[in-house]
């Protein structure tokens, strides 16, 4: 039992980590009243931003040169530029256009997804290697460094210790945005901005601002998902669609963790471990049983969703101008 | 007092020439935009970009039936979500609505085809099978809304998935050769359960459905009652209620009639044109066709001409791909400037900028 928790957990967290990030990203975004159903396009174009900076710093510089500040950072901004700019696009087409955000939201996946795909596969050319897919791997050494000592305490630290900074950045990331929707005013201005824009306005809160910076935020968290994925999960290779339909499992994580990223740490390992689940299922001869299970994710939260809006709780409930353009003079 | 420079006034009523002129001119706009990016990623003439792209759609006959029965498919999922989306009811679940209805045709294929010798019968059973697989697909959420008010957009969302882990599971059920992952062409020697080439022509058949469905749906939502039941709906719950519409019934109404033609092109899919079942049959189309539905109002006449513009840049930019050697997904860039572009211009429709005059401050 041991040993399948051993080798089962940590594919779990890293499978989660991703889906972390998109639904703290995702999260702040939605509370500030934006459904931006962009995530996973964003998700890949924080990955390919990354991408693209490790790429070029990796062909300028020979791999014993290389500097780990460097390795780690520029690949870190790049990523985080990239999905700053989605979230810039995303805000000013449905907070200063006022346009419909799930046309514009389906439009940035369309366009993100495109966005990976086609700059991945322009890298691979550029390198002219056989196998469709780009590999980093000293760049990726950097982001998987682990503690030194993690290997040496045996189960402990298989199970907590054995990833990449990232990983642990995401769970920090999560608790402290928790603490801030809750506990401070910030967060409070933030939660009365996606509930009611209208009495925000009234009450003195710049509810133009708060929809930037949080919808722009959410994305660079977002982005920092597909980041450890192609930099630590896939250790550093780009594959075209490999990310696959991750970003849309980080928004059901959203309705999952009913608005709550420090829940969402937890959840989201669970859904890794559901994501993976049917690796770990002794089938024998019914493959076909795996793909039902690969369904459960989505099934749970089809649940949590339809729960949520039996019981009707208020402190449950999406905000309430989640998807609604705010317009002060409609009133 | 912050002295703005100008302010934001809404529009009432821009005759409807000049809306549509400023989305030509957002249009025009965009194309510019993307023979930019073009050039500067590919370093290619734009011109003979677009002309190659018109090649990849038009250039001979056998391409022409495929963009003719690609933008069908695509006006007919967007047909299919247009009626929800009148009632501001947020279905993006398409993708599995359609999905599921050819899950459905393809089970009756598969399964009675060894029972039901005679075509007719056997396409007549695979109609009403994916219609009501559709139709359920549609109800869930709408029963949901109705009664619970539960979020549909997310539900919907959900309902996706679901339906392409089912047509997963079935596929590996169904495959053929054991352990091939894939079902291959169905019927492949009976041809049972193949909906009839018109003329000669396999595409014509799918095509003239939908060219129906267009009029059909034109009709229902302007002339009829329900149309306008769903229109009241979309506007505001509370008027609908307070003149006596039941809402909770419109909603439900409308979503299984969605899911219902979301089946049918499930079915057109399966029956008409692949005659085999994949995970990725559908591939996006259900979200495409939400964007195809608004950026022409609602309008099913309108959306014969946005959802070309999708398919003739899809098409179009494959054939860039394949002639210069670039990789297929730029016309996912393409279309995403586009849709950026005729998204954002709404703005210009609905509001006009009014800048302060001097001399007139308070």
């Amino acid at each position: 039992m041991l040993d399948f928790l051993i080798s089962f957990i940590p594919r779990a967290v890293m499978q989660g980590i991703p889906l972390l990030y998109g639904s703290t990203g995702e999260i702040i975004t939605e509370k500030s009243g934006n459904l931006n159903l962009g995530i996973p396009g964003v998700m890949y174009v924080g990955a390919i931003s990354g991408v693209i900076g490790a790429f070029f710093y990796e062909t300028s510089v020979p791999a014993s040169a290389m500097n780990a500040w460097m390795a780690i950072l520029i690949p870190l901004f790049s990523s985080l530029l990239g999905s700053l700019l989605m979230g810039l696009l995303y805000c000013f087409l449905t907070v200063t256009l006022r346009a419909n955000q799930n046309v514009t939201g389906l439009a940035l996946t369309t366009f993100g997804v495109g966005f990976g795909n086609f700059f991945g596969g322009s890298l691979i050319k550029l390198t002219g290697s056989e196998v469709p897919s780009i590999a980093l791997s000293a760049t990726s050494r950097y982001f998987k460094a682990s503690l030194p000592f993690a290997n040496q305490l045996g189960w402990f630290g298989e199970i907590f210790l054995s990833y990449g900074f990232l990983a642990y950045l995401a769970i920090v990331l999560a608790i402290l945005m928790s603490y801030m929707l809750k506990r401070t005013r910030t967060g409070l201005h933030l939660r009365s901005v996606g509930e009611s824009p209208a009495t925000a306005d009234a009450a003195g809160i710049n509810v133009v601002r708060y929809k930037y910076l949080f919808t722009c935020l959410g994305s660079m968290v977002a982005g920092l998902g597909g980041l450890y994925y192609v930099m630590d999960y896939a250790n550093g290779v780009w594959s075209n669609n490999a990310f696959g339909d991750r970003g849309w499992l980080a928004i059901a994580l959203v309705i999952f963790t009913i608005w709550r990223p420090n829940v969402s740490i937890l959840a989201s390992i669970l859904f890794g471990g559901l994501y993976i689940l049917y690796l770990y299922i002794p089938t024998g001869t019914q493959l076909a049983v795996k793909e039902l299970y690969k369904m459960l994710p989505y099934v749970v939260t089809l649940l949590v969703l339809i729960m949520v809006s039996l019981r009707k709780r208020r402190e449950d409930q999406p905000p309430a101008s989640l998807g609604l353009p705010y317009f002060r003079e409609d009133r | 007092m912050k002295n703005k420079l100008f302010h934001i006034v809404k529009r009432e009523g821009l005759p409807w020439y000049m809306a549509w002129l400023i989305r030509g001119a957002a249009l025009l706009l965009a194309l510019l935009v993307c023979s930019i990016v073009t050039v500067l990623v590919t370093g290619l003439n734009p011109l003979q970009v677009y002309s190659t792209m018109f090649y990849g759609a038009f250039g001979t006959a056998r391409k022409t039936w495929v963009t003719f029965q690609k933008l069908a498919v695509l006006l007919g999922i967007s047909l299919a979500v247009t009626p929800a989306f009148k009632m501001r009811f947020w279905n993006i679940g398409a993708e599995g609505q359609v999905m599921i209805g050819g899950l459905a045709c393809a089970a009756c294929m598969i399964v009675l085809g060894r029972y039901i010798q005679s075509n007719v019968l056997m396409i007549l059973i695979m109609l009403i099978a994916s219609v009501a697989a559709g139709a359920i697909w549609g109800f869930l959420p709408a029963f949901f809304k109705a009664r619970w008010n539960t979020n549909e957009t997310l539900f919907t969302l959900m309902m996706n998935y679901i339906a392409i882990q089912l047509a997963a599971f079935f596929i590996i059920v169904w495959e053929v050769p054991k352990g091939a992952g894939k079902i291959g062409i169905i019927n492949q020697s009976s041809q049972l359960g193949w909906l009839p080439y018109i003329g000669g022509k396999q595409y014509l058949l799918v095509i003239l459905v939908v060219a129906l469905l267009t009029i059909a749906l034109h009709i229902y939502l302007k002339y009829s009652k329900h149309g306008y039941e769903i229109a009241v709906v979309g506007e505001s719950e509370r008027t609908a209620k307070y003149a006596g519409i039941k809402v909770e019934r419109v909603i439900i109404r409308t979503m299984v009639l969605s899911g219902a033609i979301c089946g049918l092109m499930g079915m057109l899919l399966v029956g008409g044109t692949d005659h085999t079942l994949t995970t990725t049959i559908v591939g996006g189309r259900g979200f495409t066709a939400v964007m195809v539905s608004w950026l022409a109002k609602f309008n099913p006449i309108a959306m014969i001409f946005t959802s070309l513009l999708l398919v003739f840049l899809q098409l179009g930019a494959k054939e860039i791909a394949s002639v210069y050697f670039l990789n297929e997904s730029f016309s996912d860039i393409l279309m995403g400037i586009i849709l950026f572009f005729i998204i954002g211009c709404d703005f210009f429709i609905n509001y006009k900028i009014q800048f302060q005059k001097h001399g007139k401050e308070a």
